[in-house]
């Protein structure tokens, strides 16, 4: 019970602190903007003959996932910040296991995800996506598994980062290309095999694909516009997810007891 | 657990950090008795904070053993969490937090109180013990707000009272006072002199302060990783510390003759110092058959004795 108490104060912390970060919050409306504003409207235009889809719905979902993967993932930064302000001592000379600080750090940083994703969904509809309750319904369990899987993701390579400071430079490295090897932007079913093999190992290729699955399911569009089948993405990512998460715990631990 | 049985037990502990050849601390052994107020003192780099993070289960051991309320603190650390409060060397409340949120963080870490979002929600009897510490430290008016906002003396005391929301049988504290104005430590002091009587709890204290140890029950100094000396204060005092006599007369050579007559080593030739070593001072100049023109008693400050001792 304690446990449980323990994990919902750390959630319930990095939710209190983005409720007061006005920047984090502006800038997580900004990106998808930018994103499905400009990219989504110019590719729909320029490609949308080529594809039986709407191009600017593709972007669109594909944002959303990324947004909801990296949102998490960049959160547990916070594990980095917590470390230098010295905060991370008072949890760790708490009562509760390390697994228990580590699950209430990504559960936290997901339901801040998942506030933050309420504006791509109000933005997306003013920009021209369509998207109905039902979709919307059917998008939550997608989304909470891509949340948290973007936790695990964050956690194993903030474990690996000593500062924030080198957080801030590799992060962008680490992401900026699985952006395209996701297929966030455009359909990525055949690749060159190089671009193919690097694109099936972007962790957040699973994500989008699963997102994109439940957004056009029950539509002849599901076919076309994903990989695999939903539950395929999401057995790919619950094994991903638990080796990051086993490993990137180890790490973390054995970085702040064993120096 | 009996009074007089040790609470913190630290038996041949050794640490060696990674990519470090010679270890930070060496064989350091220590006892503290329940209720008792410790002191570890030694100068910057001494192993003071090495030792402190072993005992609070935050860095692992090389060799030797810890065991804290008779629990080793590598096998049985969450336990050991849960009957220490630590203040760190460097402040670990959370800047984007009001000070109360701090304490409600705290309280719910350590499942005092099940979570509730907001301060109001809490239980009465949380809110009443907020309070009842609040007004102790007068910052009634700041609990609200922010910590960015606090100055470095109300972040300590903040730390304290949090650290003391759970009441923990031992109190560790690491060097509490780095940072702080006179007038801040002096507070600060008070404060915690305070709380050590009223809650009758153990305090482990580390500092390079020396008049900070000087209420502690038990002083070890700590230099170079090693243990250099354990005793009370003022046994530490009546060790390390050589009381002198300095006498003067106008007849200089009839004195030393006397002096030397009565075995009594002395170093110069008028005025004389004499070592006391246990000598009554008043005894020693009525023995005196010698007209004496001038009479001092030094004693060093334990400052000057506690330097001498880590220079040697």
């Amino acid at each position: 019970m304690n446990e449980l108490n323990a994990i919902i104060t750390i959630a319930a912390r990095d939710v209190i602190k983005l409720l007061r970060d006005r920047t984090r919050i502006v800038g997580t409306f900004l990106f998808p903007l930018v994103f499905i504003g400009f990219l989504g409207t110019s590719l729909d235009s320029s490609l949308s003959g080529q594809v039986d889809f709407n191009f600017l719905d593709f972007v669109f979902i594909g944002v959303l996932a990324q947004t909801l993967f990296q949102s998490t993932a960049a959160g547990l930064i916070s594990l980095i910040e917590d470390r230098q302000n010295d905060f991370s001592q008072e949890i760790f000379i708490a009562p509760i296991s390390r697994l228990g600080i580590v699950i209430g750090k990504i559960i936290g940083e997901s339901i801040v995800s998942l506030i933050l994703a309420i504006g791509i969904l109000i933005i997306g509809p003013i920009l021209g996506a369509s998207i109905n309750l039902t979709q919307i319904i059917y998008l939550l369990p997608a989304a909470i598994a891509t949340v948290l899987f973007g936790g695990a993701f964050g956690l194993i390579v903030m474990a690996n980062l000593a500062s924030q400071r080198s957080a801030n430079q590799i992060f962008p490295f680490l992401l900026f290309p699985q952006f395209f090897l996701a297929g966030v932007f455009t359909p990525i079913k055949e690749l060159p095999l190089p671009i193919f093999i690097l694109s099936r190992i972007s962790p957040l290729t699973y994500p989008v694909d699963l997102m994109r699955n439940l957004y056009y399911w029950g539509t002849p569009i599901r076919e076309s516009g994903t990989l695999y089948h939903p539950l395929t993405d999401l057995v790919i990512m619950a094994i991903f997810g638990g080796i990051f998460l086993t490993i990137g715990t180890y790490i973390f631990v054995r970085n702040e007891t064993i120096r | 657990m009996a009074k007089n049985k040790n609470i913190i037990e630290v038996k041949n502990l050794t640490k060696i950090y990674k990519k470090e050849k010679t270890p930070a601390i060496e064989n350091v052994s220590l006892n503290v008795k329940k209720g008792k107020f410790y002191a570890l003192l030694g100068p910057n780099g001494a192993g003071k904070t090495t030792t402190i993070s072993i005992l609070t289960t935050t860095l692992t051991k090389f060799s030797g053993e810890v065991k804290i309320a008779g629990l080793d603190v590598e096998k049985n650390a969450q336990k050991v969490r849960q009957k220490i409060g630590v203040i760190f060397q460097k402040p670990s409340l959370d800047p984007n937090l009001t000070a109360e949120e701090n304490i409600r963080f705290h309280a719910n870490l350590y499942g005092l109180y099940f979570f509730r979002p907001t301060y109001r929600a809490m239980p009465e009897s949380y809110r009443k013990r907020v309070g009842e510490l609040a007004s102790l430290l007068g910052i009634e008016d700041s609990l609200f707000k922010q910590i960015k906002t606090f100055s470095g003396g109300m972040k300590r005391k903040l730390e304290i009272v949090r650290g003391l929301m759970h009441e923990p049988e031992i109190l560790f504290l690491d060097e509490p006072t780095t940072g702080l104005d006179p007038v801040s430590r002096k507070a600060l002091w008070n404060y915690l002199n305070f709380v050590r009587l009223e809650k009758k709890i153990t305090v482990f204290l580390t500092t390079h302060y020396l008049e900070e140890a000087e209420d502690a029950d038990v002083v070890t100094i700590i230099n170079n990783g090693k243990v250099v000396f354990t005793e009370s204060p003022a046994k530490l005092k009546e060790k390390i510390i050589d009381n002198y006599l300095t006498i003067d007369s106008r007849q200089n050579k009839k004195l030393a003759k006397e002096l030397s007559k009565k075995t009594i080593n002395y170093q110069g030739d008028g005025p004389f110092r004499i070592k006391l070593n246990g000598i009554k001072p008043g005894t020693l100049i009525q023995s005196l058959k010698t007209p004496i023109s001038q009479v001092d008693v030094r004693q060093p400050s334990l400052e000057e004795a506690y330097l001498n001792l880590i220079n040697e």
